[in-house]
């Protein structure tokens, strides 16, 4: 235990762990927050969907050789964003099925760009680490870890100004609309949030792993709370440690990052279903 | 002057026609019930006085000081409310969003009318405790109080009593009745059920492949009446 805890502090003088821990727990917070959202309104899959579309925006700017992806990956998520959360009403496809052609379209075709035009020598190497994002965050330099903590105070402040409006139009969004609220304009803000949401963890947990940041807390919230704000600080709390538990463990006992703090996330939700299990009696 | 204009309206959706040439109009503190048979439209006519979607042709105006988002508004429930996380408190004071513009957090008022519509719905011991948890005629005075925080002039129930059982159907009914009766506002429902709209409203609209709009009196003197009622029977 001793040797862990020396091995520990060890590590958490190294900048690289200051800084994985300081955008980690940035990333898992704003996720969390908006995750609520996203989970109420049934549009879970939309961060699945969207961090694809993210990976495939990032192949196409490893074919243009874009040495700084960040703003084509983020101007690309953002309009499908907005293209979903539009097409959710009244689209002809359905919106689980335009999330689910959408996502999977740009996995394949962003594999497809990246196999024939990357002149890495390991390229398998490279998507495994886009998909499960397994040392990106241990890798950060300083200018990125600077953009992640602007934008993630951008969407926190963003959040909190918009934090009534926000539940108004989640919770019924005719009534929102009928009664004078901008619903539109906010579900475009909401989108837009989203969207650079997706990309900033892409870094910490990679594109296939970031659904889980944003569902987890928000579920595992609802188990426990009953109001709206209760479940947002609890989740916000519960995304906070698990991700700052998780990145901890992972340096020390050397494991994926991404997959690190999904496992923790996992284990804290069947702790949390169990407490809420016993509090209010078995629910299904 | 009416507070609430239709003028030669024509609904449906995606180029399909299914009511049209529709006129009525609706003054301070009247009752009007909607009725009419499945699929005759009337949700469709709701969303439209409420701006929700556009109609095909026609007009909707509102009147008598009443601007378009002060029209209060009772959904009918929605499966996203059924597992929703949210307090009494929170879904009332959310009523009264409307009026925020880009300020983001309530004021003194806002929460203080609130309190008030909190009172006059008789749901003071239930502030705290979360909407899913309440029976189904507790969460219709929940939103009730939340539809009186956005206005204090008009409401739109959409089926209010759907789901209810008798004595909570009649506690409902008289409740909505209070708030025409004494607190003078107008009240346009959509109900199913003709009974009741016999004995609570002052205006009938009835659509379908007959339209009748007047008043009750005349309504039941008139032909539509008598085929609906007939339906009703076989029914």
């Amino acid at each position: 235990m001793t040797e862990m805890i020396q091995k520990l502090t060890l590590y958490l003088q190294y900048p690289f762990v200051q800084y994985a821990l300081i955008v980690g727990v940035l990333i898992a917070l704003c996720s969390s927050l908006l995750g609520i959202t996203l989970v109420l309104k049934r549009f879970s899959f939309i961060g699945d969907g969207l961090s694809h579309v993210a990976f495939g925006a990032m192949a196409i700017a490893a074919v243009f050789r874009l040495t700084n992806d960040m703003p084509l990956m983020l101007a690309i998520t953002i309009l499908s964003a907005i293209l979903l959360l539009r097409s959710g009403q009244k689209a002809k496809i359905k919106g689980d099925a335009a999330v689910a052609m959408i996502s999977v379209g740009a996995l394949a075709v962003g594999y497809l760009l990246m196999n024939r035009f990357s002149k890495s020598s390991n390229i398998s190497g490279d998507v495994c680490s886009t998909l499960f994002g397994s040392t990106s965050i241990l890798t950060l330099r300083k200018s990125e870890v600077w953009l992640c903590v602007v934008l993630s105070i951008l969407v926190l402040v963003v959040f909190i100004l918009f934090y009534n409006k926000i539940f108004a139009v989640t919770f019924d969004e005719d009534f929102a609309r009928a009664t004078g609220t901008r619903a539109n304009l906010y579900n475009l803000l909401l989108a837009v949030i989203i969207a650079v949401i997706i990309v900033l963890a892409m870094n910490l947990v990679g594109s296939l792993l970031i659904s889980a940041l944003v569902i987890f807390p928000a579920l595992s919230a609802m188990r426990l709370f009953k109001s709206f704000r209760s479940v947002t600080v609890c989740a916000a709390v519960y995304s906070v440690l698990t991700a700052a538990l998780g990145i901890l463990v992972s340096v020390v006992a050397d494991t994926p990052v991404g997959s690190t703090i999904v496992a923790i996330e996992i284990a804290a939700f069947v702790v949390c279903w169990a407490a809420g299990a016993i509090k209010g009696g078995v629910r299904k | 002057m009416a507070q609430l204009i239709c003028q030669d309206l024509t609904l449906g959706y995606d180029g399909h026609e299914i009511l049209s040439g529709l006129s009525f109009e609706v003054d301070a503190g009247e009752y009007l019930c909607i009725v009419g048979e499945n699929g005759s439209g009337k949700s469709t006519l709701m969303k439209t006085i409420l701006g929700l979607q556009s109609p095909m042709r026609g007009k909707v105006t509102t009147g008598d000081g009443l601007r378009r988002s002060e029209i209060g508004y009772l959904p009918q429930q929605t499966v996203v409310q059924r597992d929703f996380p949210a307090s009494v408190w929170e879904i009332v004071l959310s009523g009264c969003q409307g009026r925020q513009g880009l300020r983001p957090f309530y004021t003194k008022e806002d929460k203080a009318l609130a309190r008030e519509n909190i009172r006059k719905m008789g749901l003071e011991a239930l502030t705290k405790r979360c909407y899913r948890e309440l029976s189904g005629g507790q969460q219709q005075r929940v939103l009730l109080a939340r539809a009186l925080c956005a206005t204090q002039k008009i409401l739109l129930l959409d089926e209010p009593v759907s789901g209810l059982d008798p004595k909570v159907t009649a506690e409902m009914y008289g409740l909505i009745d209070t708030l025409n009766k004494r607190d003078g506002i107008t009240v346009i429902m959509i109900s199913h059920d003709l009974d009741a709209a016999m004995r609570y409203a002052t205006h009938i609209l009835h659509i379908g492949s007959t339209v009748f709009f007047g008043s009750k009196a005349d309504y039941l003197r008139s032909d539509a009446a008598s085929s609906f009622r007939k339906e009703d029977e076989t029914a």
